[in-house]
């Protein structure tokens, strides 16, 4: 049986990459939504892991909430993304600062 | 073997992970992101919760990284243009993430030196004896948690509708149309006049 160390070791690996992919990619908008849904997937991956080791299933149960929040951004941003690039053509976030009114 | 399966998940899943943020070609990003996820879903059937596993393999394989995929190959973006601020953002974000890394590791550092106690659970949500994962879940989800499920139902749905929304583009009929049933429905009597002038005198119009 693997330990709960080994888990929270994974999802910090996954959770730091993410953080490093929104850094990397700063100018590529899909990439940065892509890593934001990798830091997500480490949240997940640590609540179940913690709810497999405490046999709690409530851990589960919030992992799903998470599941859906980020399905619903991922659609949200997505919907933002091909408004933006359909009236810029460009998806470059330098100049998103022009979106404020 | 299940250490075995474990550090094979782990590692594919990290793997791809650093493919997912380096790829050159976006849509290359899109299928690791997919490969994280089997793999994610892999270390979740390891810990016996299978029903969020195949969850993950549905909600995200499923939907969200094919609307990635769909976005991105709809989408006509210069990618080569989007690299140029790559290496020149490099080292601050290494340097960040290292930086983080650092502090989470101490975080488990301080649980293995027995700093850190996780607690204990009270067992009002423990897994049913003799039932399986997605049968307890559900016993959970349907009571206690209801209003926090149906909460995440309005949630998708203010999400479908913004979707919608957003993207939805007023359709502008164009100069010039034709309008069929404007056609079908012209009558003789409406359109023409019949007169019968007298001799000698004009028509009035």
């Amino acid at each position: 049986m693997i330990g709960i160390e080994h888990y929270v070791v994974v999802s910090s690996i996954l959770f730091v990459l993410g953080v490093l992919g929104i850094f990397l990619n700063r100018k590529n908008v899909i990439v940065i939504l892509m890593a934001i849904e990798l830091i997500l997937l480490s949240v997940n991956i640590n609540l179940v892991a913690f709810s497999a080791e405490l046999n709690d299933l409530t851990g589960q149960v919030f992992a799903m909430f998470v599941l859906t929040v980020a399905a619903a951004e991922a659609a949200i941003g997505l919907a933002i993304l091909v408004t933006y690039f359909r009236t810029r053509g460009s998806i470059a976030v330098d100049d998103v600062n022009r979106m404020k009114g | 073997m299940t250490v075995f399966a474990f550090y094979l998940f782990a590692v594919l899943m990290l793997g791809s992970a650093v493919l997912v943020i380096t790829a050159r070609n976006p849509v290359h990003s899109v299928l690791w992101l997919i490969l994280a996820f089997f793999n994610a879903a892999g270390l979740m059937v390891l810990v016996g919760a299978e029903f969020l596993a195949m969850l993950l393999v549905v909600v995200y394989v499923g939907a969200v990284a094919v609307l990635f995929l769909f976005v991105v190959m709809m989408l006509n973006i210069d990618f080569a243009e989007m690299r140029a601020g790559f290496m020149k953002n490099a080292p601050l974000g290494v340097a960040i993430a290292i930086i983080l890394l650092a502090e989470l590791v101490l975080g488990i550092g301080a649980y293995k030196a027995g700093n850190l106690s996780l607690g204990t659970a009270d067992g009002n949500a423990a897994p049913l004896v003799g039932e399986s994962n997605i049968e307890s879940i559900g016993e959970l989800l349907y009571s206690d948690y209801l209003f926090l499920f149906e909460t995440a139902g309005i949630i998708l749905l203010v999400a479908l509708i913004g979707a919608i929304v957003l993207t939805h583009r007023e359709q502008r009929a164009p100069r010039g149309h034709q309008d069929i049933s404007k056609q079908v429905s012209r009558r003789p009597q409406d359109a023409t006049e019949l007169k019968q002038p007298g001799i000698g005198q004009g028509v009035e119009l």
